[in-house]
């Protein structure tokens, strides 16, 4: 958290970058090619639960144990982004979200931009209803990763790298 | 403890510190250096600190009505509760669970609460394969070892050791080498384990009794997966884990990480809330699409009680029960520096607040084995995100334990030498440091002939022999004429009538015994500044007895030496005090043993000295009296830990820039001699270890040809010692009459 000035996108860009993830930003016009760029297949994905884009088609949108088992990258919406952190709320979903954000190398996490909220507080007074509406939910911060082995390595039981899309609004804003 | 016990201890430890205490230090150190820099960041880390706490006794306080709520949102949600009275009792609980899944394979991510427990082997017992996903518990298991770290198990252990234990193992095609092999080896030959699971257990950092949320605080990945991937998931957790609502979160997110290992927040932070809606990873069906599936999950909350609500009951040990396991106060505390859980650490937890845990849920005698390596030097206090005064929980422990001896094994021994409050059973060298002041009267009284003595081989051995006190270890002098004797014959050189300020300077054991010195210093500075200075006639302030769990004898000399301060402070005298440990006592301890009203008035007019020549100087006095920066030589300077810990050093620090002196300050932690610790037999090779990560700083090129300062008397002391360099106190650098370079 070293970051304290600038607007909240900013600060959440400048986190991530002290994360060394990569953030990258598109609107739903630019979407499909954004995430041709970024993912490597094979590719899984949960739906996302945006009105204004969804899974292109070849991305895998039915993963099942095999798929999630060869997938190269994993896509799945996040619901809230923290700025002070850089970290991605991702809700866990009966089609996979969790799994999908977890097993494949690459974690690409899509997430608008009106969700980006400043602090923890925020964050998690905004999950509170959902928690108790019997939600699930992981804050991810950046890849896994462990140092147990002799120095930090990432991609310990998760995924090694995380992108970031940041969806920006264009005209027909979705709700 | 007998000779032969101490000889075991000190054989054992200079073990650890040569196996183990490399690993140990270089990772401590770095989480430490990481907290100091992560908190750094916080806009208001000591709000944060007082709000997590506040969440903490709330909940404690009202942890019945809690348990009942968590219990219904749980079943509510469609999972079990189970209350576990004991160990035994949560054992038979998840081995049945496990019998009836007919579980062949259960994965497990870290907990040190199912260590507690020792499920593993309970559950080995019935033939099930239980598998730790947790990297580094899994190194531990591979190697049969235990952990020794609450939050990196595995710290003891170097790269080289692990891949050495791999290769050997599993004997892959290429010899594994670096960090990453390593990792990725384990990744998947846990990931396959981690597939055919048929339960997954996890711990929980905390419970959130309105959803029925568990919250995992991990980095790896393994407890999602072990959570998500069977369809059942056990979840062992304290009941003291357990907080009202999702919102008590935040404080505690934005803390445990930063505390132990120094990170930000951890890559993950999972809010299950089971049984979740997420789909079981069925490999057996690999073709079923996810959304496809209709699970029906299983879960199972089991709290364990095992001494806890017992704790709670316990005015002291109650406030174990706030601690978040951060390992905060393992990672600040020298002396787990050096030799880490594997001595600092009972039948399963490790560091400063495994003395509170053992002695609840295993009992006293699993924390006697470890107490005593808590010297009291208070750096974990400012660390633990929820302010428990770890040391106090130690003492408190220390003083149990020293109750529980035989009564009668020691009395006749010493009678008339030990003035103290405490039974006869307590160890010989625990009442020879608790009763120090009358041993330095006696010391004084006889010198030369005593200190003569005392320097004689046979009463060096004997000493060791009896008392526990090694002879390596070289043994104050006591002056024949003490502080107050001088002070008495040469009188005041201001006038109290025309003084600017008055103080009554407390002349404390070491002061006005040993290093009477640094008193004539303090009161020539003191004078300089145009202050009048009383020296009462006033005795120890309990520190000594404390430090050695005799809590009675402290809190009768915390007492008397309130009524000799009273008439003092009431005539709005400062008290001024150059032994920063004694100030600790008037500032922190004396709330213990004192009434309010007493403790309140001494800590806001009791100052240490150079805070008080601080306070002086920024009145626009004159510092033309005192010795500056331009006459006096470049320093090395190490602060005291409980000055540290009270946030004073900062005062000297300002005094010796203002008066232009050039210093180079130390890091470390403690200088490891902590009163009467390096003293002892069985500690002091530790003690020595601890000294010289000190040694190191004070020998490097820019600082080898300074003057050695240092605040507190052990630090003085451990300093000579170590460096053959004589250290003075920073008052003493400051003496217009100082004579040395
Ligand atoms: S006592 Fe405090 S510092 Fe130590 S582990 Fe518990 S919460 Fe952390």
């Amino acid at each position: 958290m070293s970051v304290d000035t600038g607007s909240v996108p900013e600060r959440f860009e400048a986190a991530l970058a002290d994360l060394d993830v990569t953030v990258t930003y598109t609107d739903p016009a630019g979407f499909d090619r954004t995430l041709e760029r970024i993912a490597r297949e094979p590719a899984v994905g949960t739906s996302l639960p945006f009105s204004s884009v969804s899974l292109p088609d070849w991305v895998n949108g039915e993963p099942t144990p095999r798929s999630l088992d060869s997938a190269v990258t994993g896509i799945t919406a996040a619901s809230i982004g923290i700025a002070d952190y850089g970290s991605v709320v991702l809700p866990a979903t009966p089609a996979g979200a969790e799994q999908v954000s977890l097993f494949p190398d690459l974690h690409v996490a899509v997430l608008r931009e009106a969700d980006i909220v400043a602090n923890m507080p925020t964050a998690i007074a905004r999950l509170g209803p959902e928690l108790r509406d019997g939600g699930s939910a992981i804050i991810a911060t950046g890849p896994s990763a462990t140092a147990d082995m002799g120095s930090l390595v990432r991609g310990a039981h998760g995924p090694k790298d995380v992108h970031v899309v940041v969806l920006e609004p264009s005209g027909e804003r979705d709700e | 403890m007998s000779e032969t016990d101490r000889r075991a201890k000190a054989d054992r430890i200079r073990r650890l510190l040569e196996t183990e205490g490399d690993a140990v230090e270089a990772n401590t150190l770095g989480f430490n250096q990481g907290r100091y820099d992560s908190v750094a960041d916080l806009e208001d880390y000591e709000a944060l600190k007082d709000e997590a706490r506040a969440i903490k006794e709330d909940a404690i306080e009202r942890l019945p009505e809690l348990i009942d709520r968590v219990t219904e949102t749980v079943e509510e949600n469609g999972g079990t509760v189970y209350l576990a009275d004991d160990a035994a009792d949560a054992n038979r609980y998840i081995r049945e669970v496990a019998a009836d899944r007919e579980a062949e394979r259960l994965v497990k991510s870290k907990s040190m609460t199912s260590e507690e427990l020792e499920i593993n082997e309970a559950l080995e017992r019935d033939g099930v394969d239980v598998v730790e996903t947790d990297l580094g518990e899994w190194v531990l298991q591979v190697a049969a070892e235990s952990p020794s770290h609450i939050v990196a198990p595995a710290i003891h252990k170097s790269r080289e050791e692990i891949a050495d234990l791999f290769n050997e193992r599993f004997d892959p095609d290429e010899p594994l080498e670096t960090a990453a092999e390593l990792t990725q080896f384990a990744r998947e030959r846990l990931g396959e384990l981690i597939a055919d699971a048929d339960v997954g257990m996890t711990g929980a950092n905390f419970i959130t009794a309105d959803s029925g949320t568990i919250a995992l605080v991990t980095s790896e990945g393994n407890a999602r997966k072990s959570a998500v991937v069977p369809d059942t998931h056990v979840a062992v957790a304290g009941v003291e884990k357990i907080v009202p609502a999702v919102e008590d979160l935040a404080p505690f997110i934005e803390l445990i990480g930063r505390s132990g290992t120094g990170q930000d927040i951890t890559s993950y932070v999972s809010l299950l809330t089971p049984p979740v809606e997420s789909p079981v990873v069925d490999f057996d069906d690999p073709d079923v699409a996810f959304a496809d599936r209709d699970d029906d999950r299983e879960f199972h909350l089991v709290l364990i009680d095992n001494g806890r609500m017992a704790m709670r009951e316990d005015d002291q040990l109650r406030e174990t029960l706030y601690c978040i396991r951060c390992s905060a106060c393992a990672n600040s505390c020298a002396n787990f520096q050096s030799v880490g859980g594997h001595a600092f650490g009972g039948e399963t937890y490790t560091g400063g607040i495994a003395t509170g845990w053992e002695a609840g849920v295993h009992g006293q005698e699993s924390a006697a084995e470890f107490n005593d390596l808590c010297t009291g030097c208070t750096r974990c206090v400012n660390a633990c995100p929820v302010n428990i005064d770890i040391p106090w929980l130690n003492t408190v422990v220390r003083d149990r334990i020293n109750r529980d001896g035989d009564e009668s094994r020691f009395e006749f021994v010493y009678e008339e030498l030990v003035p103290d409050d405490e039974p006869g059973g307590v160890d010989l060298q625990k009442r020879l440091f608790g009763n120090y002041e009358t041993l330095a009267k006696l010391g004084s009284a006889t010198a030369p002939v005593s200190n003569w003595l005392a320097s004689l081989g046979p009463a060096r051995t004997l000493l060791e022999r009896v008392a526990g006190i090694d002879s390596r270890r070289p043994l104050p002098e006591f002056e024949r004429e003490t502080l107050r004797d001088w002070y008495d014959n040469r009188g005041s050189r201001t006038e109290s009538a025309d003084a600017d300020r008055e103080v009554v300077l407390y002349p404390d054991t070491y002061t006005n015994y040993v290093d009477v010195d640094r008193g004539k210093a303090a009161v020539r500075v003191l004078e300089a500044l145009d202050v009048h200075v009383r020296i009462p006639d006033v005795g120890e302030s309990g520190r000594a007895p404390l430090s050695q769990g005799m809590i009675a004898t402290a809190e009768e000399q915390a007492s008397r030496v309130y009524d000799a301060l009273a008439e003092h402070v009431d005539a709005d005298r400062d008290v001024v005090v150059i032994e920063p440990s004694d100030l600790a006592m008037f500032r922190r301890e004396y709330e213990k043993l004192l009434p309010a009203g007493p403790f309140e008035r001494l800590r806001d007019d009791s100052y240490e000295i150079l805070e008080y020549v601080y306070g002086v100087l920024a009145n626009e006095c004159d510092a033309a009296g005192l010795r500056s920066g331009t006459d006096g030589p470049p320093i090395a300077y190490h602060s005291h830990c409980q000055q540290r810990t009270l946030e004073l050093d900062r005062y000297t620090r300002a005094v010796f820039e203002d008066l232009g002196y050039d210093v180079v300050e130390s890091d470390v932690e403690c200088c490891g001699m902590a009163g009467s610790f390096g003293y002892k037999r069985e500690y002091y090779e530790l003690s020595m270890d601890v000294g010289d990560r000190l040694a190191e700083q004070f020998t490097e090129p820019e600082t080898r040809d300074r003057l050695v300062v240092a605040s507190g008397t052990s630090c003085e002391d451990q300093l000579g010692d170590l460096l053959d360099r004589e250290a003075v106190h920073p008052i003493q650098v400051l003496d217009p009459r100082a004579r040395f370079v």
